[in-house]
């Protein structure tokens, strides 16, 4: 079981969430931005950061680069992807997942233990979840404001695909308190917190972000 | 018409703005001395930011004798790098060497909050850098003007914005600092920088240029004509103003002559920076580099001189193939940029190949600017003349060294006279419970959550203990579990009543910060925080800060590895109050038995207070807050004391006798008291000693004492031990799960939510 996590200039979690992968059993595979080749994985991991400096807009430029245009076709195919934080921003910017991160409600940087409600338990990323179950894991970004039309979000609410909400205090004014979201086929998911920040309780608030990562080791090994 | 060294040769006549640069009569005279003739614009440029007191230290070098004579030969076994290189460097084991440094971004922070703080982080950074090292956390003390002034408003959130903003976007974890308010900072905030890192020990990388024939590369980014300050005097028509260039290349006077408006405050580009981290270290694990400096203050001045003085040879560097993102830039305005992320390497022939394709890789522009050279002249050219022909040491380590008059000055009896003994206490119930909510929200004392959490303090995925803990601890080594714990501290309050005590107090308290977390306090650094230096009570303050700080570091037994000085932190004839920022590393051999500062993690623990509590209150934040009284005499420092509950506080922590604890400074025994429970949601029931007024024992602020919360079960082991080793050890409370209160019998009982709302309102209150 291989599991790639993309480096692009700027990128800040790479080493934690290969750090995550290895930890849940499976082998991290380092992918580079400007090398078209996913080296064999069997998933994809967009770690959180500031791709380019994020000058533009988050993960406008990352989208671009060559390493994104074989992680979309593959995503097509149905490879799963997770975007974490900037990760998510890049997948919004490449039209995997919809909607947008704007900058946050009280424009400042917010780093905190955040709890979360799993929404949806059946995503290639969120098996191991039971639903509803409340998870604290960190977050910490600058544009994390998930919008979207409001047919976009009555399609994901009415979908499930809201897979990830804020619990308790709503940390950067996201609509309805989204925290992550999924494509239609629950392969491709992108959430705002850090769950590779919370595989351990000694250098994170707890060990649920390990969830995620056993998740999907079981959604491919079913597959 | 380039001012070449055989122009200036030709024409010893020529007036040169030498006092618009900051250079006194005497300096300049020595220039000429050293050369033989006149500087050219672009030499004097380069003596005169070398020179400055910023660069050169020429008021407190003096002083550092008092390092030296207190360093014993088993404090300096520890140390693989000491003052003199770009930043300390101690062995902690396992292999691994540690390089740690705090630095001074007062003045720039000033005027231009976010830029000056951001680019004091990226500065500071790399420094740790030019070590070999790989950057792994970042601390900031901080001090402000008073709270609620309107400019503290305008200085504050663009400082912790920068810090974040460049912080964050770099990747290197913020693990604690210091937010301290006092109206003596009004007109100049003091943000200080600390940064830590990590590499084998045989990767230490020193700032030299050895190897006759070795190539000089400059990488990172372009070069331009921000954070230029005073130096523009020499490119512009006409020389306004006399004011001095002080500190940090900044001065409001001089920019009123800078020609195009530049900004004198270095702009920061934290994407650059990040990459060029990598950069570095990949170029670091290829083993191509001999030498490396960063560019800092003075920029390639700086850089260029420093590297040939430390080297065994001279050097030459064609100044036009510099990459700039501004035409028409003069030799000296190249010499003297202060272009933020930038590099200086110094590699052999054979491997500038290699060099530049780990250069390209990561997409940071790289240029062969010079070479290492027979003989000691470090020679700069510009179009095919020679510009710059100096002995580089004259320039990096042979600047003038000032003995500065040093007077105590006339009112320091009378402050120390006005004691705080005079001052109305409160004394029923009902009063002290009033004070106790006043205090915990008083700027000084409230919650820093609304600052600590604009910073990252999970990347990088090493970090154990961060605020609102006494210390932040990172993981070094993930095999072993080896980390280290880090603490800053300065009540400059005590500093004011008595410099020497007072820096002893915080150095006592830093140590005592690290040791709570359960590590081994192992070296110093320091930021020296002073007014002007031409003051000679500034100067006494300083030279007993010194003396206080490398005595006390002598008799706990660990060394000075570095240090920063920043003078003339002052408006007008008002200095800040002197503040020596005292850095201390410690060393713990498995971050999993780390100490935590919340209670409740274990069912059924007993608190203990260690240590003595006096009636002191000279300088405290009691007295402060409640009189707005600063005097007396700080409270009493008890170094070999303070050794003893190191030593305590790691033993208990190796055998698992420790749940939780936490230091007593700011604020006394409450304040402590009320951290402990909110951190730990949790309530305590807390008896006072029957026979000490409790007023007393709440609020005074006695060094050397330590809250520790032990499980039940361990509680005779861990008293015993106190009581064999002579450490006073009073039991005075248990944790109460089930409580949501912290109950103080005879005095008060406090819902934690009443609690939470006043040490945690006040922050955003102020600053939104």
């Amino acid at each position: 079981m291989k599991i790639g996590a993309v480096t692009f200039p700027g990128t800040l979690d790479d080493s934690d969430t290969i750090r995550a992968i290895e930890a849940a059993g499976a082998d991290a595979v380092a992918l580079w931005h400007g090398d078209a080749d996913l080296r064999g994985v069997d998933a994809v991991i967009l770690p959180g950061g500031f791709s380019y400096g994020d000058y533009l807009r988050a993960g406008a430029i990352a989208r671009f680069a060559p390493v994104m245009d074989v992680i979309i076709d593959a995503a097509h195919k149905g490879m799963p992807v997770l975007g974490i934080c900037n990760g998510f921003q890049v997948l919004c910017e490449a039209g995997l997942l919809p909607g947008a991160l704007l900058r946050n409600a009280g424009l400042h940087f917010v780093c905190r233990d955040q709890w979360l409600k799993v929404e949806n338990n059946t995503t290639a990323w969120t098996t191991r979840f039971e639903k509803d179950a409340e998870i604290i894991i960190p977050v910490k970004n600058m544009d994390g404001r998930f919008t979207a039309s409001k047919s976009t979000v009555d399609e994901l609410e009415g979908e499930g695909r809201v897979v990830f909400r804020y619990v308790g205090t709503n940390p950067n004014g996201s609509l309805d308190d989204i925290a992550g979201i999924s494509d239609p086929t629950g392969r491709i998911v992108g959430l705002m917190p850090h769950p590779e920040h919370a595989i351990d309780a000694l250098t994170g608030p707890s060990d649920d972000g390990l969830g995620l990562f056993l998740s999907l080791l079981d959604s491919v090994v079913t597959a | 018409m380039i001012d070449s060294v055989e122009h200036a040769a030709a024409t010893p006549e020529q007036a040169q703005p030498f006092r618009e640069l900051g250079l006194k009569d005497d300096e300049y005279t020595r220039i000429r001395e050293i050369l033989g003739r006149r500087p050219t614009d672009a030499e004097l440029a380069m003596y005169s930011v070398m020179w400055s007191e910023h660069c050169s230290y020429k008021s407190s070098k003096v002083h550092w004798k008092h390092w030296s004579a207190n360093t014993t030969p088993e404090m300096k076994a520890k140390m693989l790098a000491g003052i003199g290189e770009n930043a300390g460097v101690v062995d902690i084991g396992d292999g691994w060497a540690v390089t740690f440094k705090l630095e001074s971004h007062n003045h720039p922070s000033y005027v231009e909050p976010y830029q000056g703080a951001a680019t004091g982080v990226g500065g500071i950074v790399r420094d740790i850098m030019a070590m070999g090292a790989r950057p792994l956390a970042v601390m900031d003390p901080l001090r402000f003007g008073a709270a609620d002034h309107p400019d503290t408003k305008r200085v504050l959130p663009g400082v912790v914005a920068g810090i974040g903003g460049y912080g964050n976007c770099l990747g290197l974890p913020n693990i604690g600092g210091e937010v301290v308010f006092d109206s003596s900072y009004q007109g100049n905030p003091l943000v200080n920088a600390l940064c830590v890192g990590a590499m084998r020990s045989e990767d230490l990388h020193l700032a030299h240029a050895s190897g006759t024939g070795n190539k000089v590369i400059l990488f990172g980014a372009r070069t331009g004509l921000d954070g230029i300050g005073g130096v523009s005097v020499l490119a512009s028509e006409s020389f306004s103003g006399d004011e001095s260039r002080t500190d940090e290349t900044l001065d409001p006077a001089s920019r009123s002559s800078a020609r195009k408006k530049l900004p004198a405050v270095q702009v920061g580009d934290p994407f650059t920076e990040k990459v060029l981290i990598e950069c570095c270290l990949e170029l670091f694990r290829e083993g191509i580099v001999v030498g490396i400096q960063d560019l800092g203050g003075a920029g390639l001045s700086c850089a260029t001189s420093e590297l040939a003085s430390a080297g065994d040879g001279g050097m030459h560097v064609e100044l036009d193939r510099v990459p700039l993102r501004a035409t028409g830039m003069t030799p000296a305005e190249i010499l003297s940029s202060e272009s933020q992320e930038r590099m200086c390497a110094v590699v052999k022939p054979s491997d500038v190949d290699a060099f530049m394709r780990v250069c390209e890789k990561w997409d940071v522009i790289a240029t062969e600017i010079g070479e290492v050279t027979e003989g000691d002249r470090l020679v700069i050219t510009w179009q095919g003349e020679v510009v710059v022909d100096v002995p580089p040491r004259t320039v990096a380590h042979e600047g003038p060294m000032y003995e500065r008059p040093i007077a105590r000055p006339a009112d320091q009896d009378a402050l120390i006279a006005d004691g705080a003994e005079k001052l109305a206490r409160p004394s029923t119930a009902d009063e002290l419970r009033a004070e106790v909510l006043r205090m915990i929200a008083s700027p000084n004392l409230a919650s820093r959550r609304w600052v600590t959490e604009q910073y990252d303090r999970y990347v990088r995925g090493g970090t154990v203990l961060a605020q609102p803990s006494d210390s932040g601890m990172i993981r070094i080594d993930e095999e072993t579990g080896r980390g280290v714990a880090l603490a800053t501290d300065c009540n400059a309050r005590f500093v004011k009543l008595d410099p020497y005590t007072g820096t002893q107090l915080a150095l006592a308290e830093a140590y005592r910060n690290v040791a709570v977390s359960g590590a081994t306090p192992l070296a110093v650094t320091n930021c020296l925080n002073f007014g002007s230096p031409e003051d000679p009570g500034v100067m006494w303050q300083f030279e007993q800060a010194v003396r206080g700080l490398a005595e006390g570091c002598k008799e706990l037994g660990i060394p000075v590895t570095g240090g920063n000085v920043s003078f003339y932190n002052q408006t007008g004839s008002t200095a800040i109050l002197p503040t020596p920022v005292v850095g201390v590393l410690g060393v713990i051999d498995d971050v999993r038995r780390r100490i935590p500062t919340g209670i409740g993690a274990e069912a059924g623990e007993t608190l203990l207070l260690l240590g003595d509590t006096r009636d002191e209150f000279g300088g405290s934040e009691w007295a402060h807050v409640v009189h707005g009284h600063l005097g007396g005499v700080p409270p009493k420092v008890d170094l070999a004391r303070e050794k003893l509950i190191g030593e305590i506080l790691v033993a208990g922590s190796r055998d698992g006798m420790i749940s939780a604890a936490h230091d007593l400074s700011d604020g006394g025994l409450v304040q402590t008291l009320v951290e402990t429970c909110l951190i730990g949601e949790v309530g305590a029931r807390v008896f006072l000693d029957p026979d000490q007024d409790p007023f007393v024992q709440l609020f005074s602020e006695s060094a050397g004492r330590v809250l520790v919360a032990v499980p039940r079960s361990e509680e005779l082991r861990f008293t015993e031990m106190c009581a064999a080793r002579g450490l006073p050890c009073r039991r005075t409370g248990v944790v109460d799960p089930e409580s949501e209160a912290l109950e103080i019998q005879d005095v008060a009982t406090f819902p934690l939510e009443e609690l939470r709302t006043a040490w945690e309102g006040t922050l955003p209150a102020l600053f939104g």
